[in-house]
């Protein structure tokens, strides 16, 4: 088993168990949605619906909708496309290279954030398809035999290489978060009791096991697509500064282009993956597994990779002027004073001077205080590629051409679509799919989970002497199935006799028990298995002391669930299950 | 094939793999175990192989690393070469640096796909299978050991259940296969 230093903080807080971890997972996805979710999505999907009309009038209209001329022709199409795979780079780097480096706080964030990820390149991938004016032909894009002479496309083109790179990003991406997925789809389909989910998630769970096997090759194939989308997702975005570098406009052939833009990548992904955590944490009650320490690592990453955009600023400015090239050298003053200056400054000062104030430890470990900040850097990074973009392009080298750009309806629409799309998708991610990796959370319950870690719980969690059990064997033959199936019931006996309350006290305390809730016989019995955290031995149990019915498990409160603990041995499970109130919902369930 | 298999149900993980420890040491064939999460150090215990799915993603990544180069030298150099800027277009060791980008992509591409497509295959985990865990509980909190009488040919039934209520397990069952 992996061990963990004591003094490292715990990344799972409180007393949690595998089935807890189950249950704090599971239970957003199962019951109903919060009224919050319906107005967020419906606000998503009409601000998304607003921006797939924009679209539609462009593709039917053509790319003059939108606000560009002679000289700037290229601005936020290409600046939003920019900002979107940068925001999509946090999610595999999370997975991939911090499984690499054996970061175990990844656990808890790695399947969000690469929901995000996918998200984020399919509404970068949107821009240079409507970009094309003539979205019918994309496939031209792709190397295909044709009657055009066999003529092929162009491989000496950075364009082109983007069309690989994002491609096999996004599916590599796809395939890697998918394969995460399938045991968590198997829990829920072990879990959900209604058919047509229970279909839709044995349909997902793709028949999952969990055989010893299975696991195996399952870290095996973990380890190694993280090991190629390593790689991958340095080289995507460095081919996505190609486009720029490799051309010969002042400000954009700089060689500087491909790490400062993977940096920047990561700096404004990771500011996406907070502003999305924050929130997600709240909504689902999920501060448990991703907490303070874990907005703070992420707070070091973006203090990190916000400096070398800083230093990369720097450096470009510098060389610029070092350079001696005129053009050069006017790119840059152009920049800080020309007309766009306010779009420069904004960058800078969003992504050179907030990701220094990390550096206070109260500071990146004030929730608050991230949000503000995972939302400044946001803005500043999209000012980022506008500033790279337009400015480089709109003072060309003919003063007569000189203009400026101004976005049309059409531009703000389409990228304002696609930051509702993008909420859509993962307003249903987080409605419908387990937004932890449940099966990578519960291999580190144990070395770092907190109570394990200040001894409060033990590992294995009862001792064998404990565990140690005597038998009641009870046959049933089943020949329907053409199976004999032979259970057997576990009971735990052998309690120390000196401990053990006599008959007598027993007896008192039943009746203490059903004088409050209420008696009922076997003839009302109502099926107390589709409680969740009740399996058949515990109903056998219930059924043993004269609880049958939703009822009088509705009527519990404390004293009695503390009654029903000494009785049965229920070890706490029914208030932590809150078997009241999930009984109370049953009986109006079965009302209407 | 008439078969008697008995499934033994742990609440702990490490409880399962010192029981497995035990069993094995005694001669016991332990033919599966099924686990919400993968039990770290259980594969050399029950004697299950190391995957070989690495060397196949290697495989895979090589095929994509030589599509890609044929494919390139093909269109840009043999098919169709492009003059650009008036550069040598007629040899490919001259202009394969602008073609690195796209075979990586590409090597990436067949690697990741190629090794995801075996893993499902080689797992049978496809759309529409059915599940086979012998209990909804072990994609959640308990771990499952099925012994099959058919591979333990030295013990009863009676003799495996005795030496698994040994070793701390929380549940026994019991199934004839016909």
């Amino acid at each position: 088993m992996h061990k963990e230093s004591a003094i490292r903080e715990p990344l799972i807080l409180g007393h949690k168990t595998y089935h807890q971890i189950t249950e704090d997972v599971c239970k957003p996805i199962e019951d109903k949605a919060p009224r919050m979710w319906y107005i967020l999505f419906s606000i998503a999907a009409i601000i998304g619906l607003y921006g797939v009309g924009c679209i539609l009038y462009l593709l039917g209209t053509g790319i003059g909708t939108w606000g560009l001329n002679k000289t700037v022709g290229w601005a936020w199409d290409i600046t939003n496309f920019v900002w979107w795979v940068g925001i999509g780079h946090a999610g595999t780097l999370i997975s991939a290279v911090l499984l690499l480096f054996r970061q175990k706080w990844r656990m808890a964030i790695n399947r969000s954030a690469e929901a995000m990820t996918i998200f984020a390149v399919f509404m970068a991938g949107l821009f240079p398809l409507i970009h094309m004016g003539r979205i019918w032909v994309a496939y031209w894009v792709l190397p295909l035999p044709n009657q055009f002479g066999s003529l092929w496309v162009n491989f000496n083109s950075p364009l082109l290489w983007d069309v690989f790179a994002i491609s096999t990003y996004l599916s590599v991406s796809l395939v890697f978060w998918y394969i995460g997925l399938i045991p968590d789809f198997a829990t829920i389909r072990d879990r959900v009791k209604k058919p047509v989910p229970k279909k839709m998630y044995s349909m997902l769970s793709f028949g999952w096991s969990g055989r010893a096997k299975h696991w195996n090759r399952f870290e095996l194939v973990s380890l190694v697509l993280a090991g190629v989308a390593t790689p991958l997702v340095f080289s995507v975005h460095s081919i996505v500064s190609f486009d720029f570098a490799t051309s010969v406009i002042p400000g954009w052939h700089t060689t500087i282009f491909p790490p400062y833009f993977v940096a920047g990548a990561v700096f404004s992904g990771f500011a996406m993956v907070q502003t999305l955590m924050l929130v997600m944490r709240k909504a689902m009650k999920l501060e448990a597994y991703i907490h303070t320490k874990h907005v703070e690592y992420m707070n070091i990453v973006i203090m990190v990779t916000g400096s070398i955009v800083g230093t990369a600023y720097i450096t470009e400015l510098f060389i610029s002027w070092y350079s001696g090239v005129e053009y050069e050298a006017y790119a840059f003053i152009n920049r800080a004073t020309g007309p766009y200056w306010w779009a420069y400054w904004a960058m800078m000062t969003c992504n050179v001077i907030s990701p220094q104030l990390m550096w206070f430890k109260k500071l990146r470990r004030s929730l608050l205080f991230t949000f503000i900040i995972s939302i400044v850097v946001n803005i500043g990074m999209w000012f980022e590629r506008f500033v790279i973009i337009v400015t480089s392009v709109h003072r060309d080298y003919l003063p007569s051409s000189w203009s400026m750009f101004y976005p049309t309806h059409i531009d703000i629409g389409v990228f304002v679509g696609t930051i509702g799309l993008f909420f859509v998708f993962f307003l249903l991610f987080a409605r419908f799919f387990p937004v932890l990796a449940l099966n990578e959370v519960k291999t580190i319950l144990k070395s770092s989970g907190e109570s394990f870690k200040n001894d409060q719980a033990h590992s294995p969690a009862y001792s064998l002497a404990d565990q140690h059990l005597a038998f009641k064997v009870t046959h049933h033959d089943d020949h329907s199935h053409g199976e004999t199936a032979t259970h057997v019931e576990a009971e735990k006996v052998d309690e120390p006799k000196s401990e053990a309350p006599t008959e007598n006290q027993l007896d008192g305390k039943i009746d203490l028990l059903l004088a409050a809730i209420g008696k009922a016989d076997e003839s009302s019995k109502d099926d107390l298995k589709l409680l969740n955290g009740l399996g058949p031995a515990m109903e056998t149990k219930l059924n043993e002391i004269g609880i049958y019915t939703f009822a009088q498990l509705a009527k519990m409160t404390k004293t009695e669930y503390d009654l029903l603990d000494e009785l049965i041995d229920a070890r706490g499970r029914a208030e932590k299950d809150d078997w009241a109130g999930q009984a109370n919902d049953l009986m109006n369930n079965n009302e209407n | 094939m008439a078969d008697t298999v008995i499934y033994a149900m742990y609440d702990d993980d490490d409880v399962l793999k010192e029981g497995a420890k035990k069993l094995v040491s005694k001669g016991v064939k332990v033919t599966e175990v099924f686990s919400p999460f993968p039990i770290h150090g259980i594969d050399p215990i029950i004697g299950i192989k190391n995957t070989r799915l690495g060397i196949m993603a290697f495989l895979y990544g090589i095929t994509g690393l030589m599509l890609a180069t044929i494919g390139m030298n093909f269109f840009m150099i043999q098919d169709w070469p492009m003059n650009i800027g008036g550069k040598p277009s007629f040899s490919y060791l001259e202009n394969f640096l602008a073609f690195v980008p796209i075979t990586f992509e590409f090597t990436v591409l067949c690697a990741a796909h190629g090794m995801a497509i075996t893993y499902l295959l080689r797992n049978k985990t496809l759309p529409g299978m059915p599940a086979q865990n012998p209990d909804p509980r072990t994609t959640d909190d308990k771990f499952v050991m099925e012994l099959r009488l058919s591979e333990n040919h030295n013990f009863s039934a009676e003799q495996l259940e005795a030496m698994l209520k040994e070793t701390g397990i929380v549940e026994i069952d019991q199934k004839e296969i016909k």
